[in-house]
């Protein structure tokens, strides 16, 4: 079984965004930038799969500007055996994005595709569903256990109140959540074979993909700050604070 | 042209989410519908039918939608999709599960988490664990989002007098089937609607300090209790009670954080509370720079003293 995972592109998780002064985007200038988290978690289910022998081939995929390199260089120091890198520097927005993997899964007919449930920097949360109804297929977004048995993947998937198990015909598409598994640091050696394996870039015009954004971003602005909170001495002052001056209790 | 809400309900009633969803769809102007796609479901969309603002209510019922897989209801929604410039669903897991599939089928833009309608196309919504704020201007004729529930208050329950109208459900998609759920059940109030929260943290030590205490100052305030991911992931408590930029996003008046440290990520989901109360034995932890009343304190010490005195 082939597994596609597409991986993003990101503002690590620690750095603090800064919106810049002309309110015209974030600034991402010299920004530490690192493969999206919930991606890493997708590459390393994959990865499991594959030790598992319920996968044979892991090819992951990247969308956007030439530096998407370095991310599908780590996705295969985690383990990943090709990478597909498609070269692009217009905005992607999800709808493009689950586009293009649309036609790469096309070309490529891979069984299971696991991607991140969202991207901590558009925060939107889209692109699986949209591949999976691209696709036609079924989609189990949110997993925290995925099982493969036979042509169906036996899915976990986190829901408000709990955990629902569901059962998806393959071929499907799975989003990761954040307790799914905890992925491997990449080792030396493995980052050093890692650069060898192959990486093909393609441009969106080959795969006959429109990447014109639908979305047009007006502004982006800080936003309200809370004014600064008090310390206060004890569990007493802190009943007379919630009781007398902010009267919430 | 009309606005349609895809309704998260238990086929009996709806989900307090909805609500909020509504009110958006009302602030976007035009008649507001709300699709009820559900497995004797005559109920909930009755109960839809009474909310304030709306005019009319889909009931599609079928075995298709018993367990309201998205791929059924994506397709069920897009069946009625052609009458409608605005179609939007709570941004909970049930929604962001179907409306990104629904806008894909349409091939639409989604635009997720809502938090301001600016105009009719143009909305504005958080970005990067909410440290900014992008308004966003759409150029598709059909508009498809997802919206934050904690951001529109919600629409009363009574008052309205929409029409049911019963709508012919789909047929399974055959894709996907239910195998089992394991809700968490509760006493409490929901999260997402509490008025006050008492939420802990790796702090806490263990799941049954955390239960030990926590839950008699929970009991006190009549408040729903909540986590950080690091007491989720340690196995704390359920996955269901994770606050932040990936779990749920709440607003209460009264927020406590107790042994939380204050990562962006668990800010993401709070910081718009009313009032915040962090208690943290670390003086320097960045949860006091958006608290309301800061106490540092060891939490086994002051927690159940607070509970005690209140
Ligand atoms: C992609 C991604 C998504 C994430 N999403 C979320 C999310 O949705 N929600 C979320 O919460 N986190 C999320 N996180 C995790 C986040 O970065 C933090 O790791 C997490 O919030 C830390 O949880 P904590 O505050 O409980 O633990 P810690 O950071 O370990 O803090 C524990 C705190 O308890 C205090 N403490 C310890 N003992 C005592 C005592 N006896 N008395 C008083 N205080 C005490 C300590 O001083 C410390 O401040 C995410 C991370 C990533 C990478």
């Amino acid at each position: 079984m082939k597994v596609l995972v597409p991986v993003k592109r990101v503002v690590d998780y620690n750095v603090k965004v800064r919106v810049k002064a002309d309110n015209s985007g974030v600034d991402i200038a010299n920004v530490k930038m690192s493969m999206n988290p919930f991606c890493e978690i997708a590459v390393e289910e994959a990865v499991r799969l594959k030790e598992k022998g319920a996968a044979t081939e892991i090819i992951a995929v990247s969308a956007g500007v030439a530096q998407c390199q370095e991310t599908l260089r780590n996705a295969m120091a985690i383990g990943a055996d090709r990478g597909i890198l498609i070269e692009t520097d217009v905005e992607l927005q999800p709808l493009a994005v689950a586009k293009l993997l649309k036609a790469v899964v096309d070309r490529e007919q891979p069984q299971l595709v696991i991607l991140g449930k969202q991207a901590i920097d558009d925060d939107a949360n889209q692109t699986g569903q949209m591949l999976a109804a691209l696709l036609g297929w079924g989609q189990a977004t949110f997993a925290s256990k995925v099982e493969i048995e036979g042509n169906t993947a036996k899915v976990t998937c986190e829901v408000d109140g709990g955990l629902e198990t569901i059962s998806v015909k393959l071929p499907a598409i799975i989003t990761t959540d954040l307790r799914l598994n905890e992925p491997r640091y990449a080792t030396l050696p493995n980052i050093m074979k890692a650069k060898k394996k192959q990486l093909d870039t393609l441009k969106p015009a080959d795969l006959g993909v429109d990447v014109t954004p639908r979305l047009t971003t007006l502004k982006v602005e800080e936003p309200p700050k809370r004014k600064g909170g008090v310390k206060v001495a004890d569990v007493a002052a802190l009943i007379d604070k919630l009781k007398n001056e902010a009267k919430v209790i | 042209m009309a606005n349609l809400v895809i309704a998260e309900h238990d086929h009996g009633s709806l989900k307090a989410a909805t609500l909020n969803v509504i009110s958006a769809a009302s602030v976007i102007g035009g008649e507001v519908h709300v699709l009820v796609a559900g497995h004797n479901a005559k109920a909930a969309a009755e109960a839809a039918s009474q909310v304030a603002g709306v005019a009319k209510v889909l009931l599609a019922d079928g075995d298709a939608h018993a367990h309201r897989l998205p791929e059924n209801t994506a397709a069920q929604v897009v069946a009625a999709a052609s009458a409608y410039s605005h179609i939007l669903a709570p941004a909970t897991p049930y929604g962001k599960a179907v409306a990104p599939r629904v806008a894909a089928l349409l091939d639409k833009a989604q635009i997720s988490d809502i938090i301001k309608v600016i105009d009719a196309d143009t909305f504005m919504r958080p970005i990067y664990a909410g440290n900014a704020y992008a308004t966003v201007k759409s150029s598709d004729s059909v508009k498809v989002l997802t919206v934050r529930g904690t951001a529109f208050a919600a629409a009363a329950k009574t008052g309205g007098s929409g029409v049911v109208e019963n709508v012919s459900p789909i047929a399974d998609s055959g894709v996907s089937t239910f195998v089992s759920a394991e809700l968490v059940k509760s006493e409490r109030p929901e999260l997402a609607a509490a008025k006050i929260i008492v939420s802990g943290g790796r702090g806490l030590g263990s799941g049954e300090k955390y239960r030990e205490v926590l839950t008699p100052l929970a009991d006190k305030l009549g408040a729903a209790m909540g986590a950080s991911r690091a007491a989720v992931d340690a196995g704390y408590v359920p996955n269901d009670y994770q606050v932040g930029q990936t779990g749920k996003i709440v607003a209460p008046d009264l927020y406590i954080a107790i042994g939380v440290s204050g990562a962006i990520q668990h800010l993401a989901g709070m910081k718009d509370s009313k009032v915040i109360v962090a208690i943290n034995k670390d003086p320097d932890a960045p949860i006091f720079s958006v608290a309301d009343y800061g106490l540092v304190a060891d939490l086994f010490e002051a927690v159940p003293e607070l509970a005690s005195k209140l």
